[in-house]
């Protein structure tokens, strides 16, 4: 059966609940989202399209998963019980739970002027130009996968930076998953960095429970205008039980900047689409990812990077340590399109299978449609060098310590890369408790992030 | 003084089924300085893989002893921290891991080893800084990954300064002099003297009398086609100098 | 933009002469155009097959009904109408040739033109031929001497009478008619084509050759290749081929397939020069062929080695079934588009036997309004121990109009594995031609230098007979659209 039935079903069900609980510019994204999915043969991308081999979207939405439709206050507040696993960052601190957003009392009190960290519902009242401005437009809306966020999504998250406004700390969004019950969390992003603005966010996903299976599904749109400058890291440590499917869409002015890095810790199964269209003149675009594959976890991660323009340098990093029979996906397109001149454009995917059951499957692409460019990618599958692990033992290091601290040097040049104060030392951090097997949850946390509650904030 | 530290018997070993050590007997006494010479391919930098444990080798036949243990029933790290030793020939780049990391996990897991608490950051610390003296070893290499980028006397000269910091009682110098320049051959060698001691013993394997000029063997013994078919003292290496290997060869009844 | 782009640019605009495509009037049996079971049966009629090859004709043909046309591949492919081809067209003739003097005088002059000189005593020492004129095999050269070291080269339409058993036994084993599309088709309607056989333990003394000709208007040419290399045997295998200039798109679906057993080898070299189309993209060969060989025996080693400059459009993926331990598949090409060509090409290597190693370096050159791909696929099963890769595809673009495009599959199932893929893509280097203008090379000449350079590392692969005619080739491809 094609699982997007039962979540048109729904739609048509609770059209008018769905409505009401959202505001009027979501609900005009509703429209298009209808017809797209209504048309005929319309579904979820499957293991027979070209480009999701390995991760089946379709199986992923079919199980029965609760839509919070209504807005109705979770149960849990688990505002209560989360701690920031990332102690040694200074970051203005937002939890959305589910899709229900909650500032921090440090956010609220220490925001600068010109930058704004909302509910996408809250914007679309506060700055509605603004919200129809960008949303559904940099995110491509007739694919079934955009469609379906677009028709069940009732808030979100707005990030917002006025033109010339350098916001300095680090904004943190934290996800949280934390219901009893199989739930399906429809979220929306859209950041908007104006022009010659600059911002950098921080996202971590975290399921806190691991007893209940949990589908993610997100649609961030991020508008970089030109001059402006991006940095995200988005850093997912959820649970063997949580399904991810993540849209990124971004698009660049003239002499933007933007980077991205991925890092999948802990997962169930996940897909990461990063579709970065690069517009404007001058952009330089980094986007890089990592993943550390354990038990039966899957991760899959696809990029569309699309030079239409002059004079821009894009470099892309992916690399993955895969272990058990965890498998891992890199599917990577570079396109220079006809008429877009001098760019260059570098992918590379760099891999290491530490197990006779793990899997890797790697599609690096180019597509070139201009003589004017330089680009190159290159992938590599193999394993820990072996003469650096006797190399190492010679000095007493023993075999396993060995194996780890090589595991972890390959993740160097990612980690470092991480522009963030503080981050790169505490993924380093995490990355090595994550190789010695200890899962990296926020046990040692001992800083206070306290969120208000959606009352004191209105 | 003369107590006994390594004694190899019949060592016979092989890689991917091809024989290359073929019966190899060896005394070495602490504080004694023995070379091993011989033409390429005799088998020099094998007998140093094997006593130290590399995996790609299968030692087939014999047994060496170690200061009362069996050597080769040891896996490579608890022969290091048994204090074997050896300076690489070609000492292994390892991006992404830096040098004080790599030190810090070789000599904590050494104590360890002997159920000594692990070192603070300023012992450490220290204690590195004293150790880099010995090989003259630039500060910054510490920051750097190990030996990623070294050019090849700093190479070298870091595999000298780790012997400083791990104070092996044996240590196996395989071509330690190949690719050296006169000064860095001067640095490298003072360092091993520097670290020698009445109770510490070291074999020296070289082509060059170069090198036993600066540092002197108590025995010369020529390996040929994975034998010891020769045992002198520092005047063999001489003669080897002047007169190559043919009349060695000879002397065994292979001279062409 | 700099003056040297502009010359490229310019250059390119060039339409050169295809020295091929002349036609050669000859008394040709055209059976009408049209597809049917019945078509099917009247090819194997006309050929005098047994009963077991036309029921293998007529199942593929069965199955080639249930499939759609593949699309998936980086080419704008016009629809094409299967039943306005005519499948089958022969030089008129009464028997197969069995001496020089019952060959048509004109085909052995047609062969002459197009430097294949079919005469034993005129024939090229070191070279058999097997000479294919749309869909029967001509005439095939120095029989008699390889003969008698018991190798057999013959078309495989006497193939099939003279040695039911080895043709019953391999033909089909690498590639099936369920395979792909093509392959159905092909299976249902081939004509002729090349069937070898090296005993055990025989070096094949010369190169043997096939050459390939359409001829006749209005036909596809499906022929069929297979080569049997036994244990410790050796054999280099090279393919060529030409065909009429001409207004209308001609279809050449072929199969070759060969079986390499215990370390046994097989070079396979392929000149394609099928007529590519005009400056406009009128006419040329639609060129859809599934080639591939199975590594079954333990250090059995399969080297392709292709240098594609013809065809409207390519499609087109010699792989490697590295079945055997230690086996070794390699795979170099050249493939070069202009004007309106298009080209998805590449290969597979599928590593199955322990200690499989494989190598694959393919160089693209696209120029004009051409689109050029390298498709790969490498793969790993999970119980092939110890398997190395390297992959290594550059694409060079000369002029803004074309495309240069990569798709490699990388698929590893062994954590024991070491597959490494490094592409690029750029444009012919500035530097060097200023270089070269510096040092009075014209641009055009330059262009041409630099290019050959770049494909220097495959056309050392080809066997030395070819290998001249491929470097010709190449730069007189390139001389018309570059210099």
């Amino acid at each position: 059966m094609n699982p997007l039935k039962q979540y048109l079903d729904l739609y048509r069900e609770n059209r008018e609940t769905i409505e009401q609980s959202s505001t009027p510019v979501l609900n005009a994204l509703r429209t298009n989202a209808l017809t797209v999915l209504e048309k005929e043969g319309s579904r979820l991308p499957g293991k027979c399209d070209e480009g999701y081999e390995k991760t089946a979207v379709d199986e992923m939405f079919a199980p029965d998963y609760g839509v919070n439709i209504n807005g109705v206050k979770l149960p849990v507040d688990p505002s209560l019980t989360f701690k920031c696993d990332v102690p040694s960052v200074s970051t203005l601190l937002a939890l959305v739970v589910g899709d229900t957003f909650i500032p921090t009392r440090t956010l609220l009190n220490n925001l600068p002027a010109g930058v704004t960290v909302t509910s996408l519902a809250d914007a679309s009242r506060t700055m509605p130009e603004t919200v129809e401005k960008f949303l559904g437009k940099i995110a491509n809306e007739d694919e079934a996968g955009v469609a379906l966020n677009s028709l069940l999504v009732r808030d979100g998250l707005m990030v917002h930076v006025a033109e010339g406004v350098k916001a300095e700390k680090p904004i943190q969004i934290v996800n949280i998953f934390n219901t009893p019950v199989p739930t399906m969390a429809v979220r929306r992003v859209l950041v908007v960095a104006e022009e010659n603005s600059s911002v950098k966010l921080l996202f971590c996903d975290h399921t806190q429970r691991d007893d209940t299976d949990y589908l993610d599904s997100q649609v961030i749109e991020v508008a970089v205008e030109a001059g402006a400058e991006v940095d995200i890291c988005d850093i997912e440590e959820s649970s063997p039980r949580t399904h991810r499917f993540s849209q990124l869409f971004t698009k660049q002015g003239n002499d933007s900047k933007l980077k991205v890095t991925g890092v999948t810790l802990v997962n169930g199964e996940t897909r990461n689409n990063f579709t970065v269209k690069v517009e404007g003149n001058g952009c330089d675009t980094r986007l890089d990812g990592m993943a550390i594959g354990k038990a039966s976890q899957s991760i899959d991660n696809r990029t569309y990077l699309l030079h239409a323009s002059d004079h821009c340098s894009s470099n892309q990093l992916f690399k993955y340590v895969l272990d058990d029979s965890s498998r891992g996906a890199f599917e990577g397109l570079i396109e220079v399109a006809k008429g877009a001149r001098f760019n260059e454009a570098y992918q590379s995917n760099r891999n290491i299978l530490a197990s006779k059951a793990a899997r890797m499957h790697t599609k690096p692409q180019l597509l070139i449609y201009n003589d004017d460019v330089k680009c190159s990618h290159g992938a590599t599958t193999g394993q820990l060098d072996e003469r650096a692990i006797f190399y190492m033992q010679q000095r007493g290091i023993p075999q396993n310590e060995a194996r780890t601290m090589l595991m972890q040097a390959f993740m160097v040049d990612i980690i470092e890369k991480v522009s963030i104060e503080g981050l790169s030392d505490r993924l380093r951090h995490l990355v090595e408790r994550r190789f010695r097997g200890e899962d990296a949850l926020c046990g040692d946390c001992s800083a206070s992030c306290t969120p208000v509650t959606k009352k004191d904030n209105l | 003084m003369s107590e006994q530290l390594l004694k190899v018997n019949n060592l016979h070993a092989s890689i991917d089924g091809k024989e290359i050590l073929k019966g190899i007997n060896l005394t070495i006494n602490r504080g004694e300085v023995h070379a091993i010479m011989g033409p390429n391919g005799s088998g020099k930098s094998t007998l140093s893989s094997v006593l130290a444990g590399d995996p790609r080798f299968t030692v087939t036949e014999g047994s060496v002893d170690f200061h009362g243990m069996d050597l080769l029933s040891l896996n490579p790290e608890d022969r290091s921290h048994e204090g074997l030793f050896l300076s690489f020939q070609y000492p292994v780049e390892i991006p992404g891991v830096s040098m004080v990391n790599f030190m810090r996990a070789a000599v904590n897991a050494k104590r360890k080893y002997f159920n000594q608490p692990a070192l603070t950051a300023g012992e450490f610390l220290k204690m590195m800084r004293v150790k880099r003296e010995v090989v003259e070893l630039d500060n910054k290499l510490a920051s750097r990954s190990v030996n990623e980028g070294f050019s090849g006397g700093e190479k070298k000269r870091n595999e000298i300064f780790q012997m400083a910091v791990l104070e092996p009682c044996l240590s196996i110098l395989d071509e330690t002099d190949s690719g050296l320049d006169i000064d860095a051959l001067r640095v490298v060698a003072g360092g091993v003297n520097k670290l020698k001691t009445p109770e510490n013993s070291a074999i020296v394997i070289t082509h060059y009398q170069r090198l036993l000029d600066y540092i002197k063997p108590d025995f010369v013994h020529v390996l040929y086609k994975g034998r010891i078919v020769k045992t002198g003292g520092p005047e063999l290496a001489l003669e080897l100098e002047e007169r190559g290997y043919d009349w060695i060869k000879q002397e065994i009844g292979e001279g062409e | 933009m700099s003056k040297e782009e502009v010359k490229i640019d310019d250059v390119v605009g060039h339409d050169d002469e295809y020295k091929y495509g002349f036609v050669t009037d000859i008394d040709t049996e055209i059976i009408p155009p049209g597809l049917s079971e019945e078509v099917v049966r009247l090819i194997s009629k006309k050929k005098g097959e047994p009963e077991w090859m036309l029921d293998f004709r007529l199942k593929a043909y069965r199955y080639w009904l249930t499939l759609p046309v593949p699309r998936w591949a980086h080419l704008d492919i016009p629809e094409i109408d299967f039943q306005a081809i005519s499948y089958y067209a022969a030089p008129t003739k009464k028997e197969g040739p069995k001496s020089l003097d019952e060959v048509d005088p004109e085909l052995l002059k047609t062969f002459d033109r197009l430097g294949i000189p079919l005469e034993e005593q005129k024939a090229l020492s070191g070279m058999a031929v097997d000479a294919v004129m749309d869909s029967v095999s001509v005439k095939t050269t120095h029989r008699t001497l390889l003969a008698e070291k018991g190798i057999i080269f013959c078309s495989i339409s006497e193939a099939i009478k003279e040695y039911p058993d080895l043709v019953k036994k391999y033909l089909g084993s690498v590639v099936s008619y369920r395979d792909n599309f093509y392959a159905a088709l092909n299976s249902a309607v081939f004509s002729d084509g090349s069937f070898v056989y090296i005993p055990k333990g025989v070096r094949c003394p010369m190169e043997l050759s096939t050459y390939f000709r359409i001829n006749a208007s209005g036909t596809g040419q499906f022929e069929r290749t297979l080569i049997v290399a036994d244990d410790d045997a050796y054999v280099s295998y090279l393919e060529g081929c030409t065909a009429p200039s001409r207004d209308e798109n001609q279809l050449h679906a072929a199969i070759v397939e060969i079986v390499v057993e215990n370390r046994a080898e097989v070079k396979y070299s392929t000149v394609q020069n099928w007529y590519a189309g005009d400056k406009e993209g009128r006419g040329g060969v639609y060129n859809f062929v599934t080639k591939r060989g199975l590594c079954r025996g333990d250090f059995s080693k399969l080297s392709w080695t292709q240098v594609e400059t013809g065809s409207a459009i390519t499609w087109k993926y010699p792989s490697c079934v590295l079945a055997g331990e230690g086996s070794v598949g390699e795979f170099y090409s050249v493939a070069v588009t202009k004007n309106r060509q298009q080209a998805d090409t590449g290969t597979k290597m599928i590593h199955t036997g322990k200690n499989s190693r494989s190598t694959i370096v393919s160089k693209g050159i696209s120029a004009g309004h051409s689109q050029n791909s390298y498709r790969g696929l490498v793969k790993v099963a999970p119980n092939a121990e110890g398997v190395r890769n390297y992959t290594q595809c550059d694409s060079l673009l000369l002029g803004s109009n074309c495309g240069a495009h990569t798709f490699p599959y990388i698929d590893v199932m062994n954590d024991s594995a070491v597959v490494e893929h490094e592409a690029t893509t750029s444009k012919i280097s500035e530097e060097q031609l200023f270089y070269c203008n510096q040092r009075g090379i014209p641009t055009e000449e330059a262009v041409g230098l630099i290019v050959n350079g770049y494909a220097k590392e495959v056309m050392n692969k080809l066997p030395m007979e070819f290998a001249v005619e491929a470097q010709r080739l190449l730069s007189l491809t390139l001389e018309g659209s570059v210099g």
